[in-house]
């Protein structure tokens, strides 16, 4: 597993809010504490429901704020007694959902605190109980999302290079062990896995091969014969529809959005990457086979 | 899972993957059962993120979700280098499941099936 140092996404704490109804508060009714919690969560806060009843996690070092209707209208100043976590109060008294967002907004401005929302979590999420680290993917991403840990085993390094709402990678990976939790249907969703699934998963690789090898080879090819033409005939027009055509059959393919071919490098770089890729994965199963059979001999000599 | 699990709502803000009357359902049957519970804008977030929450949450020990599929939840949370403990863990699934077949799973008491 890659460590945290190794991400890309930068590991910021998040505020996270506490609807605090215990000693020397007052229960919020029902609907006003479903407003909130729909209001905090809509904004991307966590919440902590605190009542009595019931498990919650202990506090790690995100600041909290805690919010409630406080006895006497005034909110208790509170610290950690380990000086760890940074504890905000606020009384929540006679304010409306709006009034206590804008409150919990302005207190996560001041502590510099991650930005909720703004990027759209849509990446690839690994099943290494189906991995075979067989690095397809790999080879496959031109957009560097994924790379190799320590371990020399596939990991996702840099989720925010993803293109959102490109499957692309999970329909190339034969085990069918890549997930977009947030894709419309299975088991690229998460769904299990039934056999009949990697069958599908595989067939669309057949047929991708079927068509003329790796998709980028395909558009190289294409984008090839569109560059001679363009050399023979000097009519950017004609160059420009087929680059087109090549891509709609490709987004058709394999449901990839139309943004995300667009985004594509050029061919030459498109190569660049595509080689660099291979190498990086090609090394990766080298080594781990390396590693193998140094085993097999260290254990057929113990033997 | 024999002690009592913490609860855990995905609110899943940044997509319209899970049907919104199952959310809302859900999070209001939770609010009005009057138990303690934990709710999160967005696992996938979190996950991308490695937010330290996470393993925080993992660190209960049981712990019963309503999120999505039970198989991208496990992967999210080991992403994050927080891998929830497979016997203490209990995930519903909002997106196939009813509102009310999820709150009901989640607001029972007495011991999870995992």
């Amino acid at each position: 597993m890659s460590t945290v140092a190794e991400q890309n996404l930068p590991v910021v704490n998040a505020l996270r809010v506490v609807l605090y109804e215990g000693q020397g508060a007052d229960a919020l009714d029902s609907a006003e504490r479903n407003s909130l919690l729909n209001g905090l969560l809509d904004s991307g806060y966590a919440v902590t429901c605190a009542r009595d009843g019931g498990t919650l996690s202990a506090p790690d070092e995100s600041p909290l704020m805690v919010l409630g209707r406080f006895h006497e209208g005034a909110a208790p100043a509170i610290a950690d007694a380990e000086d760890r976590v940074d504890v905000f109060t606020q009384d929540i008294t006679s304010l409306a959902t709006e009034a206590v967002l804008e409150r919990v907004r302005f207190v996560r401005e001041q502590t510099a605190l991650r930005v909720p929302g703004e990027w759209h979590p849509w990446f690839p999420v690994i099943d290494y109980d189906r991995c075979t680290n067989c690095m397809q993917c790999l080879s496959f991403c031109l957009f560097g999302v994924y790379d190799v840990s320590n371990e020399d085993k596939i990991q996702v390094r840099n989720e925010d290079q993803c293109k959102t709402n490109c499957p692309a990678c999970s329909r190339v990976c034969p085990e069918a062990a890549i997930m977009f939790p947030k894709y419309r249907s299975g088991p690229v969703n998460g769904e299990e896995v039934s056999d009949e699934g990697v069958e599908r998963e595989k067939m669309k690789v057949d047929i991708s091969a079927l068509l003329g090898g790796d998709i980028y080879q395909k558009l190289r090819d294409r984008s090839d014969q569109a560059k001679e033409r363009f050399a023979k005939e000097r009519d950017e027009t004609v160059a420009l529809k087929e680059r087109k055509r090549c891509l709609v059959e490709m987004q058709k393919d394999m449901d990839i959005p139309m943004e995300a071919l667009m985004s594509l490098p050029s061919p030459d770089e498109i190569q660049r990457r595509a080689a660099e890729a291979k190498q990086k994965a090609d090394d990766a199963i080298a080594r781990r086979m390396r590693d193998r059979d140094g085993n097999y001999a260290e254990d057929g000599l113990k033997g | 899972m024999t002690e009592k699990p913490c609860l855990l709502y995905c609110h899943c803000a940044y997509a319209k993957v899970v049907p919104e009357e199952t959310r809302r359902e859900v999070l209001k049957r939770l609010n009005d059962a009057g138990v303690a519970f934990e709710a999160v804008p967005d696992l996938c977030e979190m996950s991308a993120r490695k937010d330290p929450a996470l393993e925080r949450l993992a660190a209960t020990g049981a712990i019963r979700i309503a999120a999505c599929y039970p198989r991208a939840v496990k992967w999210l949370f080991h992403a994050a280098g927080a891998p929830l403990g497979d016997d203490q863990t209990e995930i519903l699934n909002m997106r196939v499941q009813t509102g009310d077949d999820v709150a009901d799973a989640m607001c029972r008491t007495g011991e999870a099936s995992s």
